[in-house]
């Protein structure tokens, strides 16, 4: 499942930890940067490949916030609303997002291009308002900024 | 109301030394250039008791949120033993208002390195894990390109400057959980588990990484420790408030003109931070509350600020405490009950469940407070709240649970105005229904 390239990766890392269960948040990252979520195949696939049960993968993809075990859109918008954002007109950055995208917050939409998500806060409370798109951040967000970058994506 | 003169001029002379203001301080070269990683040449050169032991002096204490003395806590690893050693050092940041650690992965990611290297050689410490959020992607990359720089210039490896200290450094990835930031639940989340705290003791100098003695490290406290070295123990202690010496940074957001991290010396004035650091409120509106130090900390009025410092002393008897120094400004028109709600509910989303008054109570805590939020509340609501905080604060595993009740603790005892007006069938709340 893994591609040769992660596979080698995952041979080095085995000298990073004395266990090999310690590699399950890595390996997970892997196959879900790879895959773009985390199935019941994956997860049995991880069992097997740290010699862990499938049990404890999936109590770990279900803890982490940031593991998918369904499908996000192909642009996942993460919306931080904790209070500096919050201060700064989250609420506003999040309803003009919604309704240009035509998807309500936690949901994907139809065509499955976009999720928009909730989320706590990112560290970012000195550019507020924000949100992350993959590991990029938008901040310092205006309604204009929200038009802008969705208009970039459609 | 509080209203000093907005200046955007910094009030303080200090020359940053966590953060310092050089083009391209991240590339090792320019750090090098600047006398980088002399500081570890020069723990080398010393015995690591001696390493310790100026840590100590130096009265440098924790900046992930307890204010622990470090050089304590260095001291409570056993120098015989026949197990590995491990040192993690916490770069989860996941408390709200807190940005600071950021900056160092960003701007000064070679003195975070260096400070790792020193705290290892001083402990006798093989392999250090560095623990940084999953959201982080971008600083993560940042921070490998520089230990990779480290390894290739020899400061990472085996046998490191033809000395018999060898040392890793590995960064491990989380993934979207604040409890990591728990130094017990940031250990369970290293070893490949889901991140529940541990019951304490054993503490993690005994019992911590695989059942071996463990120190864990806040970031910015790592980034200190090559100043220490630097400068000596007598310089560093006599920067800022005695007791709690030392650079820190402070991230200003909320209602401020110029939110950001700024570094000065501890035990500067909380409104000389806000109307001169961060440039003072919009509209010279005023402040009605503070959060000082990251969302766990107690609220405080803006009308008590007057004399108040960023240390460790001055905020307790102000009734707060430092914590991540991470303030949070709320000027005059802001809904005290929609913060207070906000925060009850990433409490409630990010308690790991283990506990009973935690998984519970902090459920409780945000249903009853989207009542008051909806002009809902019940006057008996207001002492539920008190009761339901009362009974989760020190009856958890960890220290969430106390994070989760004393925001609303703090807010009820001193804001009890804003509660009773939002009342239900109140009239007050007519005020705020503009």
């Amino acid at each position: 499942m893994l591609s040769e390239q992660h596979l080698q990766k995952v041979e080095e890392l085995r000298k990073a930890y004395p266990t090999s269960k310690a590699l399950t948040l890595p390996v997970l990252w892997m196959l879900q940067d790879q895959e773009g979520y985390i199935s019941t195949q994956a997860m049995e696939y991880v069992a097997k490949l740290l010699d862990v049960s499938p049990g404890h993968v999936l109590g770990v993809v279900t803890f982490y916030t940031m593991f998918h075990s369904k499908q996000v859109g192909r642009h996942h918008l993460e919306v931080c609303t904790n209070v500096s954002c919050m201060l700064r007109g989250s609420e506003k950055i999040l309803a003009r997002l919604e309704e240009r995208l035509g998807t309500k917050c936690g949901t994907t939409s139809t065509d499955g291009k976009f999720t928009i998500s909730e989320v706590e806060c990112m560290g970012s409370c000195g550019t507020a308002p924000m949100l992350a798109m993959g590991e990029e951040y938008f901040e310092n967000l205006t309604e204009q900024k929200i038009d802008d970058l969705v208009d970039s994506l459609k | 109301m509080n209203s000093l003169p907005v200046d955007s001029q910094k009030s303080s002379s200090w020359e940053p030394v966590i953060l310092p203001n050089i083009k391209d301080f991240h590339k090792i070269d320019v750090y090098l250039a600047s006398g980088g990683y002399k500081a570890f040449r020069k723990a080398l050169a010393m015995k690591p008791e001696e390493v310790t032991d100026e840590v100590k002096r130096s009265n440098l204490r924790g900046r992930g949120g307890a204010c622990f003395p470090t050089g304590l806590k260095w001291t409570f690893m056993p120098k015989q033993t026949t197990k590995p050693k491990y040192l993690a050092v916490n770069g989860d940041e996941s408390e709200p208002g807190t940005f600071k650690d950021r900056q160092i992965f960003e701007f000064n990611p070679h003195q975070l390195i260096e400070g790792t290297l020193i705290a290892c050689y001083a402990m006798g410490i093989a392999t250090a894990y560095i623990y940084i959020r999953g959201e982080y992607g971008k600083w993560i990359r940042m921070l490998q390109r520089a230990l990779d720089d480290a390894r290739a210039y020899g400061f990472i490896g085996t046998r490191i400057l033809e000395t018999d200290f060898s040392n890793e450094i590995y960064i491990h990835k989380g993934a979207g959980a604040y409890i990591c930031g728990e130094e017990s639940a940031l250990m369970n989340s290293i070893e490949g588990e889901r991140g529940y705290p541990r019951v304490k003791p054993p503490f993690p100098a005994q019992n911590g990484l695989w059942g071996c003695p463990t120190t864990i490290n806040n970031v910015e406290t790592i980034a200190n420790v090559p100043v220490i070295l630097n400068r000596g123990w007598e310089w560093y202690s006599k920067v800022g408030a005695v007791k709690h010496p030392g650079p820190i940074l402070v991230g200003v957001s909320g209602h401020v003109n110029n939110p950001g991290v700024f570094e000065m010396p501890t035990g500067e004035s909380l409104l000389e931070i806000i109307y001169k650091w961060a440039g003072g409120i919009p509209g010279e509106k005023g402040i009605k509350a503070l959060i000082p130090g990251g969302s766990s900390t107690m609220i405080l009025r803006g009308d008590s600020l007057e004399g108040v410092r960023m240390d460790a002393d001055s905020l307790k008897s102000a009734g707060s405490s430092v914590g991540t120094a991470g303030m949070i400004v709320m000027d005059r028109d802001t809904d005290l009950i929609a913060v207070l709600t906000r925060i009850a509910k990433f409490y409630y989303h990010e308690s790991c469940g283990q506990c009973t008054p935690c998984r519970e109570g902090t459920g409780w805590l945000w249903k009853l407070l989207k009542r008051f939020e909806e002009n809902q509340g019940r006057r008996e609501d207001i002492d539920l709240l008190m009761d339901v905080a009362n009974n989760i604060e020190g009856n958890t595993i960890c220290a969430l649970g106390d994070a989760a009740a004393w925001p609303v603790q703090s807010m009820v005892r001193r804001f009890r105005d804003e509660f009773e007006s939002r009342v239900i069938g109140d009239k007050a709340f007519q005020k705020f229904a503009v």
